[in-house]
């Protein structure tokens, strides 16, 4: 059991907050060293990660493949380092490894590979897959009644593309109320504001309208995203609506649209180090 | 030499076999679970819905969430048999069959109905010519035609049994048995024999092998003997047998209701060129197709017994 799940109220922010920024250097680092990345998605999605990997999923290192443990998947994979950082934070892979990030024939590839990977559910990278395989593990979860939560983490600019919807309909239909859908929304995609791009908004209107309950959280509040994940549900999935800031954490690199995949010069390297050390 | 068939022989439609070998897998296996597009009519799924009803997935026109969700449940710890057109099943699917499916390497089985030209007048937005070259393409995914009711039956239950992904093309245009004969009518990775032969080799696969077999009698009329292969596992390629029939007959058709750009004919031709050169036809499906029934255009590309026979009379000049 993670240890946030064991303590509560501010013993658990506290905590949490301390894995987060441990996340986000490893981020920095992976990128630093690697040369490549996408640092301001996995800096928005990091406090969602961290809150479900240390406090909400009912997952073991020791047992990684157990029938009945709970899914996360992240569907937008190309976060990987932000995946990696929490998987070897959380004992299910060894911290070197992460030096190893997108290296020639390193396990991390830039986007995660289950099969080399151990914590990671599904291979994606494309967006728009993760919510499908979400829905087909959550009516898993109902019909052997094993009752694992399954959880995929969406980033915002992905819900463009129609697989989402189409499965969203799916779990709006089925009442799969097992099933909880996060989206980072950070408003940014690769190239624009998703609102300048193909707008997204209103987006909690757009859930509700295909069945499920939703729910706007800060998305760097480690509580207000606990909470939302475990109060009770009944009958419906359950979409909540990260509001971030991509990059967040790194003044420099906040809010920026290019900062989708910059990497950092050796000086600015330095900046966000200390940014995080403080 | 006529077109006409030499035997008035039954002929089947493989979507029933396919039912029935699903049924009796989900009465003795209950990780079996069915998936499918609003297609339970076209998927002969109506007899497993009604015996299994909560083992059939539908999730409505949807083949990019059919396929996603397919992973999902293999996810969970089920086998799934994803049943769809395969026009739609490939085409809309195809990302997730490469990156949810073989690349995440789970055990999901792809079951494409009434592929190739089988929607005959529908046109060719509902014929699946491509699904071999694009499938082909994708790494750690086994292709499977059946070319007859046994066959299907028998790929069925080693699909279920083989723990990865498979894709298998479950035919609908009726065809005769061909495997009947056999000791084991299926044998995963294996090409069959059918006719033994010395001049030249004709490859087919599916519908195309019933065709080839009566080509065959018509070539031996005339003093020509074809070996005919049966090839039901196109990936992985049976690359011995091939190689053999290249060496031993000379000269290779290969027969596909099928793209000709990436299917059979370039696995086995690939095969050749490295390792036994040979002169190859390869007869299948080359462009959109007009307006015509399933056996009209089957004859407007030569996929049938005439067709095999010039084509196997021209390259044997060559030899």
């Amino acid at each position: 059991m993670a240890a946030g799940m064991a303590i509560t109220g501010d013993a658990r922010r506290l905590y949490l907050q301390a894995m987060a920024q441990q996340v986000r250097r490893s981020i920095v680092e992976m990128i630093n060293g690697a040369g490549a990345g996408h640092i301001g998605g996995d800096l928005s999605v990091t406090d969602i990660l961290t809150t479900l990997y240390f406090a909400v999923l009912r997952i073991d290192p020791e047992t990684a493949d157990r029938p009945d443990r709970d899914r996360c998947i992240l569907s937008k994979g190309h976060c990987a380092a932000a995946l990696y950082s929490v998987l070897a934070l959380r004992g299910f892979i060894p911290k070197e490894a992460l030096q190893t990030f997108m290296q020639p024939l390193s396990a991390l590839n830039g986007h995660p590979n289950r099969r080399k990977v151990s914590g990671v559910e599904a291979n994606t990278g494309p967006l728009g897959h993760g919510l499908p395989i979400g829905v087909g593990s959550a009516v898993a979860s109902r019909l052997s009644g094993k009752n694992w939560q399954t959880y995929v983490v969406l980033g915002d600019g992905e819900l463009q593309e129609g697989s989402n919807w189409e499965a969203a309909m799916a779990a709006g239909h089925r009442g799969l109320d097992n099933l909880v859908a996060i989206i980072d929304r950070n408003r940014l995609q690769q190239g624009a504001r998703t609102e300048d791009t193909s707008r997204l908004d209103p987006l909690p209107e757009k859930w509700a309208t295909f069945g499920w309950k939703t729910v706007e959280v800060d998305g760097h509040d480690h509580l207000q995203i606990y909470d939302s994940l475990t109060a009770p549900r009944s009958g419906r999935p359950l979409c909540v609506i990260a509001n971030t800031i991509k990059g967040k954490g790194i003044s420099f690199i906040e809010d920026r649209v290019e900062w989708h995949h910059k990497v950092p010069s050796p000086g600015e390297f330095e900046r966000a180090m200390q940014e995080l050390a403080e | 030499m006529n077109g006409a068939p030499t035997a008035l022989a039954a002929t089947f439609d493989c979507r029933q076999a396919f039912a029935e070998a699903l049924a009796d897998l989900a009465r003795t296996d209950e990780r079996v679970v069915a998936v499918c597009n609003d297609s339970v009519g076209s998927s002969n799924l109506g007899s497993f819905q009604k015996e299994f009803p909560d083992r059939l997935v539908n999730v409505g026109i949807a083949e990019q969430n059919m396929v996603g969700v397919a992973a999902g449940l293999a996810n969970g710890g089920y086998i799934p048999f994803v049943c769809a057109a395969s026009p739609f099943l490939t085409g809309r699917a195809l990302e997730q069959i490469k990156a949810d499916i073989a690349y995440s390497q789970y055990h999901v089985v792809l079951c494409a109905m009434s592929p190739g030209l089988a929607y005959g007048a529908l046109g060719p937005t509902h014929h699946s010519i491509e699904d071999l070259s694009w499938l082909r393409a994708i790494a750690d995914l086994a292709i499977v035609v059946p070319a007859d009711p046994e066959q299907t039956r028998a790929a069925v239950l080693w699909s279920a049994d083989s723990g990865r992904p498979s894709f298998l093309r479950i035919s609908r245009f009726k065809v005769p048995s061909v495997s009947e004969a056999q000791k084991d009518a299926f044998a995963f990775g294996r090409i069959d024999v059918p006719r033994e032969g010395r001049d030249l080799t004709i490859a087919a696969t599916g519908v195309m092998v019933s065709r080839a077999l009566e080509a065959a009698q018509d070539l031996a009329a005339e003093g020509v003997s074809a070996r005919v292969l049966n090839v039901s596992t196109i990936k992985p390629l049976d690359e011995d047998t091939v190689i053999a029939a290249a060496q031993e007959t000379g000269a290779i058709v290969t027969v596909e209701e099928a793209a000709v750009e990436g299917g059979l004919g370039a696995a086995v031709a690939a095969v050749v060129v490295r390792n036994a050169p040979v002169p190859m036809r390869m007869l299948g499906v080359t462009g959109f197709a007009p307006t015509g029934d399933t056996g009209f255009l089957l004859d407007h590309f030569g996929l049938n017994r005439a067709g095999i026979v010039a084509a196997a009379l021209d390259v044997r000049v060559r030899r």
